[in-house]
């Protein structure tokens, strides 16, 4: 596939959205939670708690929706200051019972409204950032669809990040790319190409530790052996002391990039 | 020190031969109109007056060299990490070439040193508009990233002046990425207990307010300084409607709750001054 054919099939509305993978994989132990006790509950945010075989677990999805119905109620997966506030909270609450935080991403973007900006997006995407990098608990990212700049990023400091195979994660849509750099949307595949957004290029840069490969049809043994992994990976970072698991944490991304400097 | 190199250029008027003094025409370089009140100004009265309208008091966006003379005491600044210089690591078509282009104006996105600030020792990262519109790319979150690290490990206290368009596409991902190495550096400076003051100016955008613009225990901006995370086109498009009229000025989000305080460019360096007495730091022994 080429690196816009990745972009569709990430964006494709028959792909499996955050609520399935949680039901694939968590099924009926899933308690949602809801609400940033500040202004509301985003909705394009479902979180909760689930149990990761014997071991309690918060989860935090962006949730694109299924349907028409759904994805209106979902914002389209936009989140507005609300769902990154309602996101914080829960990985401060898993924080305190030292609970391990597992994050789904599937995002165009934060929302880009009047009301999204008189609340603070970028004060909310922010003081995420700040306060994931030294969360006192482990923190595993997965993008399960689309990647979208800031909005995706606000659930994506963590100590270790994957892709889905059909996963793109980018700074900007290669629409928006083409059009602001070439003057012309229609140049989105090169965007696409230039901009280095797929699984493979994002593990080849070193931003992602690892890529979970997707069968056409995404059955109960793929999440079988993703449920597996995730497990594997929050146990070893829990048995960590968590001074060590956040300063790894930090050197993570400070060295992402870094290797032409100098 | 070459930075100290600049030097406010010399009123050019007095060098006018008398000859030609009564000449109603003035090269146009010698004037600027003010976009807001339109009235045409002396640019050598402009820049006494630290770029501020004479009449309506509009605040013109500065160069990180001319900001640095406003905010640092003199001959104090002493610039860290000017060696690194951006480049086309995801080879970015096009993005040698703009590189390129916007060295000419200036060599990065950040100028990053200590300084004393009414002779008070302080770390200042002030960016620059000129070089391609302040965009974040690695270097600009390195070198802030740096200057953070520095102030945790010698116990100083940050002053940020941001200006910014947002990311830097050509740096894709990177670039992105950027916001994360800049927030952990924040956090660990301020969890070492020291003091950050964010000062912002026109304009402040994308991901530069959704991370260290918006990180600080003190956040100034300018009278009339855009702040905002989508930009007023990206929402105008989204939402197809004509915003109102001084929605994302820094008044309107001092009025929403996010930032501590509007002050004018006469006032600014005072008010850090005061503040950053007011958490401890001391004058340093001359
Ligand atoms: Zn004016």
């Amino acid at each position: 596939m080429t690196a816009y054919e990745k972009v569709m099939a990430a964006r494709d509305a028959k792909k499996l959205t955050a609520v399935d993978y949680i039901a694939h994989m968590f099924g009926d132990s899933f308690i949602e939670l809801h609400g940033d006790r500040r202004f509301s509950d985003d909705r394009a945010i479902v979180a909760g708690l689930c149990m990761l075989y014997d071991t309690p677990l918060t989860v935090i999805g962006i949730e694109k929706g299924r349907n028409t119905k759904e994805r209106m109620e979902r914002n389209f997966g936009q989140a507005q200051p609300e769902g990154y506030r309602k996101a914080l909270r829960l990985m401060k609450q898993a924080e305190k019972f030292h609970r391990p935080v597992l994050c789904l991403v599937d995002t165009s973007g934060a929302y880009p409204g009047i009301g999204a900006e008189e609340r603070g997006q970028g004060q909310a995407i922010a003081e995420n950032l700040m306060e994931m990098m030294t969360l006192k608990t482990p923190i595993l990212t997965i993008l399960i669809g689309e990647g979208g700049s800031g909005g995706a990023l606000a659930l994506a400091v963590s100590d270790e990040v994957w892709m889905m195979e059909n996963s793109v994660y980018s700074v900007i849509s290669p629409e928006g790319c083409a059009s602001i750099l070439w003057k012309d949307s229609s140049k989105a595949p090169q965007a696409a190409e230039a901009l280095k957004m797929t699984a493979q290029d994002l593990f080849d840069l070193g931003v992602v530790e690892r890529i979970i490969r997707q069968p056409k049809a995404e059955d109960s043994a793929m999440f079988e052996s993703l449920k597996l992994l995730i497990s594997r990976t929050l146990e070893k970072n829990l048995s960590k002391p968590v001074d060590a698991l956040t300063e790894q944490r930090y050197a993570r991304f400070r060295k992402i990039g870094t290797a032409h400097l100098d | 020190m070459d930075f100290f190199a600049f030097v406010k250029p010399k009123n050019e008027l007095e060098t006018v031969p008398d000859s030609q003094q009564n000449v109603p025409f003035v090269p146009e370089e010698m004037w600027m109109k003010c976009p807001k009140c339109n009235t045409l100004l002396l640019t050598t009265d402009m820049e006494e007056n630290l770029n501020v309208c004479t009449k309506c008091g509009h605040h013109f966006r500065m160069s990180a060299k001319q900001r640095i003379h406003l905010m640092a005491d003199c001959d104090s600044f002493a610039e860290h990490d000017s060696e690194l210089r951006s480049s086309n690591i995801l080879d970015f078509p096009g993005y040698d070439k703009k590189l390129e282009k916007a060295r000419q104006k200036a060599n990065e996105s950040v100028i990053c040193g200590e300084c004393l600030i009414g002779g008070v020792k302080a770390v200042l990262c002030v960016m620059e508009a000129g070089f391609m519109m302040g965009s974040m790319g690695t270097v600009t979150g390195e070198k802030i990233t740096r200057a953070f690290e520095y102030a945790t490990e010698n116990r100083l206290p940050v002053v940020v002046c941001t200006v910014s368009g947002g990311a830097r596409m050509q740096e894709g991902i990177l670039s992105l990425m950027q916001m994360a190495k800049t927030s952990g550096a924040v956090k660990r400076h301020s969890d070492a207990g020291l003091l950050y003051i964010t000062v912002l100016t026109d304009p402040t955008t994308g991901g530069v307010t959704a991370s260290f613009a918006m990180e600080g225990d003190i956040i100034l901006a300018e009278p009339n300084t855009l702040v905002a995370f989508a930009g007023p086109r990206v929402i105008e498009q989204t939402m197809r409607q004509k915003l109102p009229k001084d929605f994302q000025t820094s008044e309107f989000v001092l009025q929403k709750g996010f930032i501590d305080a509007v002050v004018s460019r006469d006032k600014l360096k005072a008010t850090v001054i005061k503040l950053l007495k007011m958490h401890g730091y001391k004058e340093a022994a001359q």
